[in-house]
């Protein structure tokens, strides 16, 4: 510990201190709140894209749908020639960016949750059951999880897009399919160095069945490191669902999605820069704020951070 | 005790070593006071508390010379070592008062970059990954042992001399085949022989340390032939040792804890001869002129 | 009367570079209240002893026998029932504990495991607790709460709760802060007395041995090479290995006499033993015939054997 750490104080000590690389430290530091404290930013930023997934219809100012061609193109509020009835600005069609976003959240937040709880699920299971039996079992699961990890994800979404109905299911199930790897090799590398504490040898000699040892001993220990994995992987879910979209490989017209606003933006982005940077601004927002929560969570769940 | 042995800060390890003597570090004048700390506090200030991790601990080290500090986990000794090279574990730590004098620099207080450039690594180094051990991997068993034999003695200082009395401290400590074992890197011992060499290093002084201070310092033979302190005393009596076939007195109660210290004399809870103004007040150092060595203290109103 | 007796057990494992043979053809006899204890240098095999008496590893050949009964092929209601008989203190009070669980839910959980009423568990986990020297209070605090002694005292209330036999002691107080270690020991002794337990000790630390053991199995690369009563075995042993360790105990107190000693070498490796006496490439009195036959269990006196050809 001395010596990483002499290692770590003299690079640090050693390093110059470029002025923009201390004004992102500390804007990184207010985004995440005070050092150590809860971010709340970022909870917030979360917290406002659920709130418009459950109550997008009621707080949309327009439905997300609507098309008004005389409107079209209106820039932001704020812009030249910008109207208070249209916050954000209009499309091509003259819809309402904002209430398109709204509308666009829900299918992310439906999207990223849905992929989260299965993905988690099965891969919490199989890491489980590949660190704990070991042997055969662990040496098919890993296989398994070598192959799935060695499919680039787009060219595999691609194939399925082709031979699959397109919306929200197929997405999940691609994300689920690129995802559940991620669970399953963190929670086996943890279950391995679990089963290694000696209060599951302790059980056992005590004559506790296996799947009392795997709900009562393994599972709470594993709920820490899976919400962290959890909120981690909400926005990277949603740049992928966004990516997807933006290939068409994903949510298909009329359904409002990120990825599909930035698909259809492209084309106007040099007359209408707000078309694509609006929901740019939302995906980066979300995918931010997850990790910064994330990140939060992992450093609270850590025992010796958390005694500083 | 196995663990008696661990975090030994090795003094000056200067390494402006020349030609065919390389592998032996040179030495600076004799006797002379090397290292001073004096009434150093380090404390870690937590969330839950503020844990005075060291409280006060005073000691000097002449060039050459060996000093182990010994403890239980939690009383201090790493964080000690840790502060000497200004590392306390950060952002906790931090040395709050005393003073750390390195052949008359104070350290203590001294810049970040000033450390790192001109005292870590080449004036005070740490190797105490291994607890059992503080044994350099960079240098020959041999030559590590001969080390302080080579500062001490005058008329020992060539290098053969020294290598000589080396191979017959191992030789006491029974490392077999000495000679050529003294040879060898550490890595080429096994545990228990690396624990034997630690032995031979000559140990001058033991600090025994509980609750962040040290309570006892004497020389190794005064330490374990005539224990004063009372923590030191039950330390002794508590651990079977081979063909003393006693039973085992324990000391009662438990470490205590580093966030709520006891009042007084931080060992009066567990300690058989407390008294009440062992509950109230702090025993100061004792110097004690009985027993060998130079320096042997005591902190324990016993002594007062 | 013998509680447990292993004849010719051994326990192997496949790893990539073949076959780790960890315990290789042991027997001996504990008897009912004794403390007997197995010693050696780490890798000799007596921690996977200790796993396969505790029914963690198969083994491959031989018998254990506990209370007169073959327990070695045991399956199901009969295994379990055993298993209540035979429970096991580990070294590191910081991973016996699982620190999500209440120390109530730890104490209980052999409990529930073997049907105990739902009445019955709470008065027993208070007094298995008072047993160990703990408060009734402590059942319902979490492992962190407790100092490293005082999770030794609730992971030895967790083997007694279920009022087993036989209890396996490994490293029982080697992780322990020195000051508490002699504590943890009293209360073994005192818990053995009371309660008349017998207990297997698996250690590494001589002094603690002599001290604790009534009976006393030197192993050395998966096999025992000498048994005895532990004053007599430790006051002259027999085997060269059992000479080289005593002599080899490294003393902390420098005025302490020394004996003369010459351990050569390092433990060889159990994938591939030496052939013959495993000890002999490390043995000061090596002979032809230790290199070429494995030498017979000879008889020093009634209770003391010896594995060597020098006997």
């Amino acid at each position: 510990m001395a010596s990483s750490t002499r290692a770590f104080a003299m690079t640090e000590a050693a390093l110059p201190r470029p002025l923009l690389g201390r004004l992102l430290r500390g804007a990184a530091a207010r985004i995440r709140g005070r050092e150590g404290g809860f971010p709340w930013l970022a909870a917030s930023v979360l917290a406002t894209v659920l709130a418009c997934a459950l109550l997008g219809p009621w707080i949309a100012p327009h439905s997300a749908g609507a098309i008004s061609l005389a409107e079209a193109m209106t820039p932001p509020a704020w812009e030249e020639g910008g109207s208070a009835k249209f916050l954000l600005g209009t499309d091509n069609l003259g819809r309402d960016i904002l209430s398109r976003i709204i509308a666009g959240a829900r299918v992310s937040a439906v999207v990223a949750l849905y992929a989260i709880v299965i993905s988690g699920l099965i891969g919490a299971v199989l890491g489980m059951a590949a660190g704990y039996f070991g042997g055969v079992v662990d040496a098919v699961i890993s296989r398994l999880i070598d192959v799935q990890m060695s499919v680039p994800s787009i060219p595999l979404a691609m194939l399925f897009a082709a031979v699959l109905p397109p919306g929200e299911a197929m997405v999940i199930f691609i994300i689920v399919l690129s995802y559940w790897t991620w669970y399953a090799r963190i929670v086996r590398g943890e279950v391995l160095s679990l089963r290694e504490r000696d209060f599951i040898a302790l059980a056992r000699i005590a004559g506790v069945g296996t799947s009392v040892i795997f709900i009562r001993h393994l599972a709470p220990n594993l709920l820490n490191i899976l919400l962290v994995l959890a909120t981690l992987q909400f926005g990277s879910v949603i740049v992928f669902e966004a990516g997807l979209s933006f290939l068409g490989l994903g949510i298909q017209p009329p359904q409002v999605s990120w990825g599909g606003m930035l698909a259809d933006g492209r084309n106007f982005i040099e007359v209408a820069w707000w078309l694509i940077t609006m929901p740019g601004i939302a995906i980066m927002a979300a995918c931010l704020a997850s990790n910064l929560l994330g990140d939060w969570l992992r450093d609270t769940f850590d025992p010796v951070r958390r005694q500083i | 005790m196995e663990e008696a042995s661990s975090d030994a800060s090795r003094s000056d390890r200067t390494g402006a070593s020349t030609g065919g003597e390389s592998i032996l570090p040179s030495r600076r004048a004799e006797g002379a006071r090397l290292l001073e700390v004096r009434k150093l506090k380090t404390h870690l200030f937590l969330k839950r508390g503020v844990v005075r991790a060291v409280d006060g601990v005073s000691f000097d080290l002449a060039a050459g010379q060996t000093l182990g500090l010994i403890g239980e986990s939690g009383s201090g000794k790493t964080m000690t070592g840790l502060s000497l090279l200004g590392l306390p574990p950060k952002p906790a730590g931090r040395i709050v008062s005393g003073s750390i004098r390195l052949g008359g620099t104070e350290l203590a207080g001294m810049e970040e970059e000033a450390l790192a450039e001109s005292v870590r690594g080449s004036r005070i180094a740490m190797i105490s990954q291994d607890p059992m051990t503080s044994l350099n991997p960079v240098f020959t068993i041999g030559s590590q042992v001969a080390a302080p034999i080579r500062a001490h003695v005058p008329e020992n200082r060539s290098r053969a001399a020294a290598l000589d009395l080396a191979v017959q401290e191992l030789d006491r400590v029974r490392v077999p085949s000495a000679r050529a074992r003294a040879r060898d890197y550490p890595h080429q011992f096994s545990g228990g022989m690396r624990q034997r060499v630690v032995a031979a290093m000559a140990i001058a002084c033991i600090a025994v340390m509980y609750a962040g201070r040290i309570v006892e310092l004497a020389d190794v033979d005064a330490l374990y032939g005539d224990p004063r302190h009372p923590y030191t005393q039950g330390l002794l009596a508590s651990v079977p040792r081979l063909g003393r076939r006693k039973r085992l007195v324990s000391i009662p109660g438990n470490p205590p804890n580093p966030l709520a210290l006891p009042s007084g004399c931080a060992f009066h809870p567990r300690c058989p001869s407390a008294t009440e103004r062992c509950r109230n007040e702090a025993p100061p150092e004792v110097t004690l002129t009985a027993g060998a060595g130079d320096s042997r203290r005591v902190a324990c109103w016993l002594e007062a | 009367m013998p509680l447990l007796e292993l004849d010719d057990v051994a326990c192997h494992f496949r790893v990539p570079g073949g076959l780790v043979r960890a315990v290789d053809g042991v027997s001996f006899v504990v008897e009912k209240g004794e403390t007997f204890a197995l010693v050696g240098e780490s890798g000799c095999g007596k921690s996977t002893l200790a796993k396969t008496i505790l029914r963690l590893h198969p083994l491959v050949r031989g018998t254990i026998r506990f209370d007169g009964e073959d327990v070695t092929g045991l399956r199901g209601a009969d295994a379990k029932r055993y298993r209540a008989r035979v429970q096991a203190v580990f070294q590191d009070p910081y991973s016996s504990l699982n620190p999500r669980l209440k120390v109530h839910t730890i104490l209980a959980e052999p409990l529930r495991a073997h049907g105990t009423p739902r009445r019955q568990v709470g008065p027993k986990v208070e007094r298995v607790l008072s047993l160990v020297g703990l408060p009734a209070s402590s059942a319902q605090l979490y492992p962190h709460e407790f100092s490293g002694g005082q999770r030794q005292r609730i992971a030895i209330a967790r083997a007694l709760i279920l009022e087993p036999d036989l209890v396996v002691l490994d490293e029982p107080i080697s992780a322990l802060d020195v000051s508490i270690r002699a504590q943890i020991l009293s209360l073994l002794e005192q818990l053995q007395q009371e309660l008349g337990l017998t207990y297997l000790l698996i250690a590494h630390d001589l002094a603690l041995v002599e001290y604790a053991a009534d009976l006393v199995g030197v192993m050395y690369l998966g096999e025992i090479v000498e048994t005895g009563p532990a004053l007599p075995l430790f006051d002259a042993p027999g085997h060269p290995y059992t000479q080289t360790l005593l002599a080899a105990v490294p003393h902390p107190d420098p005025s302490a006499p020394r004996g003369a000693a010459d351990i050569r070498g390092e433990v060889a490796s159990a994938l591939t033993p030496p052939p013959g006496c495993r000890f002999h490439p490390r043995c000061p009195s090596c002979m032809a015939i230790c290199s070429e036959r494995a030498p017979q269990v000879a008889a020093v006196s009634p209770h003391h054997a010896v594995s060597c050809h020098l006997h």
